[in-house]
């Protein structure tokens, strides 16, 4: 029988972008797992935590706790989400050892959806195909709190017909920062604009990250700016045939 | 946030020559941090870092006794160590000890210190004439300005507003080559070293082993100001202290580097004590004064307490997309960039500028490139913390409390919830491309408003990813 494996699909994955649910659900199972959606998840609690409501996060955090707490795995399309689950609930409960052993216990079985593919599944080629040449921003979680660079590049260079162009500023933020976004909007749109600045200077016609929220940045100052960039998760290119 | 932040941001996201000189700037000094950092340049790198992160932990841990055995060495060697508690307790100092000399010209190296505590505006107030000496302060001193940068202070002039200063202030003319700017400052600077009573530096390590100031700079105008006056103060913060000379090597080998991209600064000075009997130069005088100024509030925070172990290399400035936007002097206080955003809050007070430890994004590049490892987004997050439970026992922030309450709520409750996502998709306008650049009335609140000053909006789709996963058939065909 194959392996289960649950879906953490996020509440910006689940209310906005759910295609890229839809997406990695398609990928994950034609790695050869089986997939199962508890129904109750919400959100990691990331927002309250970030703007300093510790205890509202902390709420959220024990409802996501519950939810997951008889999953072997849970896949997450999102490196921001997947890092407050694994570094930030433990310092929310670290003086709550009942709750905190809950979260040592669960936090090792939650991957970032590429970490998934490459470190469980073992999986490089996924089988997909996309004509486009596309660049790839690093999510500042990702790549600084979980340390996820190579595994999202290796899987693209398994895409048939796709070539990767590297810009010049991979690893610079994008200026969404959640809150940040909109409490410094004029600094967060700034940012997002010379992100831009660097992906365009690649000729890509496409953006690609692990963070869904990035990406709604990145389109929505693109989209303003008219420019003729796309944007797609790493999971809608890996479903892509 | 405050009005002053909020405009001062906004000013300096208006100018276009400013955004491109502090664009500009810190991309030279990333590039020469890289260089200097990467490959075979200093494969140590990593190791460096956790050894300089583990010496300053173990001296702030024990920074009783190594303040002893500096002050005792220091003392040995014939200079006095003066504590001081706070600003105005180092100018009463400094002007007592002018009084008594009477002493009427001081010269400055650089010292963010003494900036931090304004000591020029206070020693001017009492007629002393404080001269600057590092180029970049003595440009600034002129312009009236604070620095722009710890490392850099006028990091955000262009030499044409340099050569306007020097033509206004110092009646020469207009020069906008570099070189001939540098030699205009000599000529008038090396009369102010010959004739100086005192000179005033900051220190960048104190050796307790040895009792020994350590400078590090590129110009030479801090070993001239040591040394060609009679007296010599060097102001400092007690953070400054590393254990043993020996120490120095982990430090120097990442101090120069993460900040210019240099192996090592032109002149490093180790300074222990006034001039003895045999010896041809150096002061008579000898003062080392050691501020606290709210340092020690730190210690008694394990959780922010390395926010003391930082050595002023500006790295994190220099990496950070906030500053490179924000610039230097929309900071409310004269520490910017990110560890300005989490030593002002501690210093100064959580209500000094609120909106502070929020204006980041959480991209950790700060912390990436620290030199000794100072988380400093962990730090932001339980800063924010504090303020925001500090608004809630003053009755402030109410509208955002109820708002992270609900939010909370709502997510314990799955299918309020899924409701919550429908109502949203039902209100918003249909958009081809999936963007929306508005929105109807009612959802046009202000972070939507805020979002839309910038962005265009994702519209919600006709279904959440749970009603599609429903009706969803599982994929059955293989890779």
């Amino acid at each position: 029988m194959a392996k289960r494996v649950s879906l953490f699909v996020t509440c910006v994955v689940d209310q906005i972008f759910p295609k890229v649910g839809l997406a990695m659900a398609d990928v994950v199972e034609r790695a050869g797992f089986d997939i199962d959606f508890p129904e109750a998840q919400t959100c990691c609690g990331q927002p309250a935590f970030n703007s300093g409501y510790r205890e509202d996060a902390r709420q959220v955090a024990l409802h996501f706790l519950d939810v997951f707490a008889k999953s072997e795995h849970v896949i997450v399309p999102s490196g921001s989400c997947t890092s407050m689950i694994t570094h930030h609930f433990a310092e929310m409960f670290a003086n709550d050892a009942a709750n905190l052993a809950r979260v040592r216990a669960l936090e090792a079985r939650v991957h970032e959806f590429s970490r998934f593919l490459i470190e469980v599944a073992k999986v490089e080629d996924v089988g997909a195909r996309l004509d486009d040449v596309v660049t790839y921003h690093d999510s500042c979680h990702a790549l600084r709190e979980l340390k996820i660079k190579e595994g999202p590049r290796r899987l693209l260079s398994r895409v048939r017909g796709l070539e990767l162009r590297e810009m010049d500023a991979a690893e610079e933020c994008c200026g969404f920062g959640g809150t940040f976004s909109v409490k410094f909007a004029e600094v967060s749109g700034g940012m997002a604009r010379s992100k831009i600045d660097s992906i365009v200077r690649t000729g890509a016609r496409t953006v690609v990250s692990i963070d869904s929220s990035c990406l709604m940045q990145l389109q929505g100052a693109l989209s303003r700016a008219g420019l003729p960039v796309r944007t797609m998760h790493l999971a809608e290119v890996l479903a892509n045939r | 946030m405050s009005v002053v932040f909020d405009e001062k941001i906004n000013q300096t996201l208006g100018d276009e020559r400013l955004q491109l000189a502090i664009y500009t700037a810190t991309a030279r000094l990333m590039d020469k941090r890289k260089h200097a950092l990467e490959g075979d340049n200093l494969p140590e790198y990593q190791e460096l870092r956790d050894c300089a992160k583990a010496l300053k932990k173990h001296t702030i841990d024990n920074l009783d006794h190594y303040l002893e055995q500096l002050e005792s060495n220091v003392v040995a060697h014939g200079g006095k160590v003066v504590f001081c508690s706070d600003a105005a307790e180092v100018s009463d100092f400094v002007l007592k000890l002018a009084k008594e000399r009477g002493a009427r010209l001081i010269v400055k190296s650089k010292s963010m210190t003494t900036e931090e505590i304004d000591l020029n505006e206070r020693l001017e107030h009492h007629n002393l004439e404080a001269v600057e000496t590092d180029l970049g302060e003595y440009i600034l001193q002129l312009a009236h300005e604070r620095p722009y940068h710890i490392v850099a202070p006028a990091l955000h002039k262009t030499r044409y507003q340099v050569a306007d200063l020097f033509e206004e202030k110092l009646g020469v003319p207009n020069e906008t080559v570099i070189e001939k700017q540098t030699m205009i400052a000599r000529r008038v600077l090396r009369e102010k070293f010959l004739a100086a009573d005192i000179g005033i530096s900051g220190a960048n390590f104190l050796i307790a082993d040895s009792g020994a100031v350590v400078l590090v700079e590129n110009e030479g105008n801090a070993r001239l100001s040591t040394s060609a006056p009679k007296i010599h103060i060097a102001v400092a913060g007690i953070e400054k202290l590393i254990p043993r000379a020996r120490d120095l090597a982990v430090f120097l080998k990442l101090l120069g580097r993460s900040a210019t991209g240099q192996p090592l600064t032109v002149y490093t000075s180790f300074l222990s004590g006034p001039r003895r009997g045999e010896e041809i130069d150096g002061p008579g005088e000898f003062y080392l004064v050691l501020l606290d100024n709210g340092r020690t509030k730190l210690l008694q925070d394990p959780g922010k307490r390395e926010s003391l172990y930082c050595i002023r290399c500006g790295a994190c400035l220099n990496h950070c997309p906030v500053y490179r936007k924000i610039g230097g002097h929309s900071f409310p206080w004269v520490y910017s960039g990110p560890i300005g955003a989490i030593i002002t809050p501690q210093f100064m007070g959580l209500n000094h500028e609120p909106g502070l430890p929020f204006a980041s994004s959480l991209c950790g590049a700060c912390a990436e490139v620290c030199p000794v490892k100072i988380d400093i987004p962990k730090i932001l997050l339980e800063l924010r913390a504090d303020i925001t439970a500090a608004k809630e026992r003053s009755g402030e922030g109410g509208m955002e409390r109820m708002a992270f309450r609900a939010f909370a709520w709502i997510m314990r409750h799955p299918k309020v919830y899924e409701m919550a996502g429908r109502v949203a998709s039902l209100l918003a306008p249909a958009s081809s491309s999936g963007w929306l650049r508005k929105v109807p009335a009612i959802m046009n609140i202000p972070p939507v408003r805020a979002w839309l000053s910038q962005r265009d909006l994702p519209a919600p789709p006709q279904q959440s990813f749970r009603q599609q996963w429903r009706t969803r058939v599982p994929r059955t065909d293989s890779r």
